[in-house]
């Protein structure tokens, strides 16, 4: 007797135990809701500093649609973002934490921004095709420096590939400041705007990144869905061992995959240099590489969503650009409210696949 | 030696926002969360003690303000990862890119409400957060120098290393939470509280990155009030836990030579080294990148990663 009731008070409050997997519509909606919480606790947010949540939501997405021109700009921001946030997907299928696109992007932009300088004068489809093909290997070799590492001796990959990023900025800004500057920039040090032949074309006001992009979310979209490769890649992510016993080369897979991931996202730089900044910056990257892992996150790996999500981060990019100029707020509300959605949204994914269960009141 | 002197005290002033953000990101990975929000707790500590210390215009609020600030939001992090199982990597990245950003939205919306224009830190927290004159020991020819003249965030830093050293090695409690890091399952089996151990522990690291936040925006601009002043030292800090093969009390002079190496640009003459600058900001990095490949060939368990980092516990998981 007095054992049992030692037994009950130990008993917590509340626990969390698995359940059966919910059904697809229930997660949409329970996703759905987190995602207006959010937007909820944002409008909360901006209420603390003393303006109208409404009236601001209003002016965000106005200022992302407001103009042809605003429009061209919500698409500009969204390129690199989508194009780099397709290419972490791979990696992390295989559940390979691939921190560093940021440096993958900054390689890919260094390799093409070589043929935009040294090479101008070749024959513009060549050049648009050799800088493309630059930025794959670019952004391809610095994803396959932690994946050797990983397969051969176990290198913790997160924290390798963050390191990595700063490497690559760093060979940028050395680029900067010595053999790439520009003479003409008198003392003042930059890399030389590319030449006309060497910047991407414009199809309806916006540079063809946007196809490249279209045409990946595809790619990526087939490849993981309906390839012998793409089904390689979760089972890898899902166990090793299952992968060794199926006779898989996870070696090879690991490799492979992160080549492609940090392809992708090498023509994100590519895309992002040639077709946008026309010249290669130290903020070539400007932090994509670690949006993009948010994208790629909330859009659950799924190529489609990670469209859409990739749009909706761009609309408050570019939406918050607006709050400086009517209500003196910082562009920063962009990375707050991003911030404050992937929360909700991280919170939610709990109850995907787990349920707490409070401590039942008097006797079981 | 005039020239050694110098780089050494300016080595230790660029070092010591590391030493916090090491410190306090030591705490977290060893007890099995790898936390990569560590830039945006840093920021949000440097926004919250910069905005104490200038409207209360005290040192110790400002202190304890960017402690608790970046406590809170390492509060954020660990319901998010430890009760809720979120991904480890991407809760962290978001808290950097979510800290990062409401630091300058304040910042900017502080600035707004200013008549000057700008945001500097009143005079008497100045005065506080002044050298110390230590009597005797900082008149000492060269030893005072570099030993006994720095600003009172440098011996806190150095006092809150050593502690955390002696909490994580020498007590029963920090015996457990490292036990949690390498095997949460086998602590809990030998009765270890490890979620309440982890949620205590990952707020106490989040704080310490906090003041090292404080340092960023208080010291570094001479008291004035500049976005993103955190500026990356976060990343360092990640960075700096490995090479200090996750110790506090080798965080101490590994973020001095990480400071050195920050500073190192200014002080040798191009012909005697002729490294372009940017090698010399690429070294933490690059040195980081190789200690991780030699740790993980030698594959020592003494100064590897905590077996459970990054993989967070579920009790029922069998």
């Amino acid at each position: 007797m007095t054992n049992q009731a030692v037994q009950k008070s130990k008993e917590p409050f509340a626990r969390i135990v698995k359940k059966s997997e919910m059904s697809g519509k229930n997660v949409a909606i329970l996703r759905i809701m987190a995602f207006l919480l959010a937007i909820v606790a944002g409008g909360v947010f901006i209420l603390c500093i003393g303006e109208n949540p409404f009236a601001v939501y209003g002016a965000i997405i106005s200022g992302a649609f407001r103009s042809v021109m605003a429009f061209q700009g919500t698409v500009k921001i969204m390129i690199p973002l989508l194009i780099t946030s397709l290419g972490v997907t791979l990696a992390f299928k295989m559940k390979f934490w691939n921190i560093g696109a940021e440096g993958q992007i900054i390689m890919g932009a260094i390799f093409a921004s070589y043929f935009a300088l040294f090479h101008d004068t070749l024959n513009h489809t060549l050049l648009i095709f050799a800088m493309f093909i630059a930025g794959i290997i670019g952004g391809g070799l610095w994803g396959l420096i932690p994946a050797f590492f990983k397969s051969k001796f176990d290198t913790n990959e997160t924290l390798f590939t963050l390191m990595l990023n700063y490497i690559a900025l760093h060979i940028v800004s050395y680029l900067r400041d010595g053999p790439w500057m520009d003479p003409g920039s008198q003392g003042y040090s930059k890399i030389a705007t590319f030449s006309k032949n060497a910047m991407l074309d414009r199809v309806m006001g916006v540079h063809i990144g946007w196809i490249i992009a279209i045409i990946l979310t595809v790619f990526v979209f087939i490849y993981i869905k309906y390839t012998k490769q793409g089904y390689e890649i979760s089972v890898v992510g899902e166990s090793h061992e299952t992968a060794r016993y199926a006779g898989m080369n996870v070696k090879l897979i690991t490799l492979r995959t992160m080549f492609l991931s940090g392809a992708i996202c090498g023509i994100a730089g590519m895309v992002q240099a040639t077709g946008s900044d026309k010249t290669l910056t130290t903020a070539v990257a400007g932090g994509v590489g670690f949006t993009a892992i948010i994208v790629a996150w909330l859009a659950q790996l799924n190529p489609v969503m990670i469209f859409i999500i990739s749009f909706l981060f761009s609309v408050l990019e570019k939406g918050s650009s607006v709050l400086q100029s009517s209500y003196g707020l910082s562009t920063d509300c962009a990375d707050v409210l991003q911030g404050i959605i992937l929360f909700f949204v991280l919170g939610c994914e709990l109850f995907v696949r787990y349920k707490f269960v409070f401590r039942k009141k008097g006797g079981a | 030696m005039d020239m050694f002197l110098n780089i050494f005290v300016a080595a230790v002033l660029a070092g010591t926002p590391l030493l916090f953000g090491t410190v306090g990101e030591i705490i977290n990975e060893k007890v099995g969360h790898l936390n990569l929000g560590v830039e945006g707790m840093m920021s949000i500590g440097a926004c919250a003690g910069f905005m104490a210390g200038y409207v209360t215009d005290n040192f110790i609020i400002a202190i304890i303000a960017s402690f608790v600030a970046a406590a809170l939001a390492s509060l954020i992090y660990a319901v998010l990862t430890v009760t809720f199982m979120a991904n480890q990597n991407v809760t962290g990245l978001t808290l950097t890119i979510f800290g990062i950003g409401l630091s300058n939205f304040i910042g900017i919306y502080m600035l707004g409400k200013s008549e000057t224009g700008t945001l500097k830190l009143p005079e008497n927290i100045t005065a506080q957060m002044r050298d110390i004159h230590i009597p005797m020991l900082s008149d000492i020819p060269i030893i005072g120098k570099m030993f006994f003249s720095y600003n009172p965030f440098v011996y806190m830093g150095i006092i809150i290393a050593i502690a955390m050293g002696f909490y994580l090695y020498k007590t029963r409690l920090g015996l457990n939470l490292r036990a949690i890091g390498e095997n949460p399952a086998a602590a809990d089996a030998a009765g270890i509280k490890v979620t309440k151990l982890k949620y205590i522990n990952l707020i106490i690291g989040g704080g310490i990155c906090g003041i090292g936040g404080a340092y960023c925006s208080m010291i570094i601009n001479g008291g004035v009030w500049i976005s993103n002043n955190v500026g990356g030292l976060g990343w360092i800090a990640v960075a700096l836990v490995i090479f200090a093969s996750w110790k506090p009390v080798n965080a101490i002079w590994g973020s001095f030579i990480f400071g050195a190496l920050r500073v190192l640009k200014y002080y040798i003459p191009k012909t005697v080294f002729p490294f372009p600058n940017a090698f010399y900001d690429m070294l933490p990095f690059l040195i980081t990148a190789i200690v991780l490949v030699i740790t993980s060939i030698k594959q020592s368990k003494e100064n590897n990663i905590p077996e459970s980092c990054g993989i967070n516990y579920f009790r029922e998981e069998r």
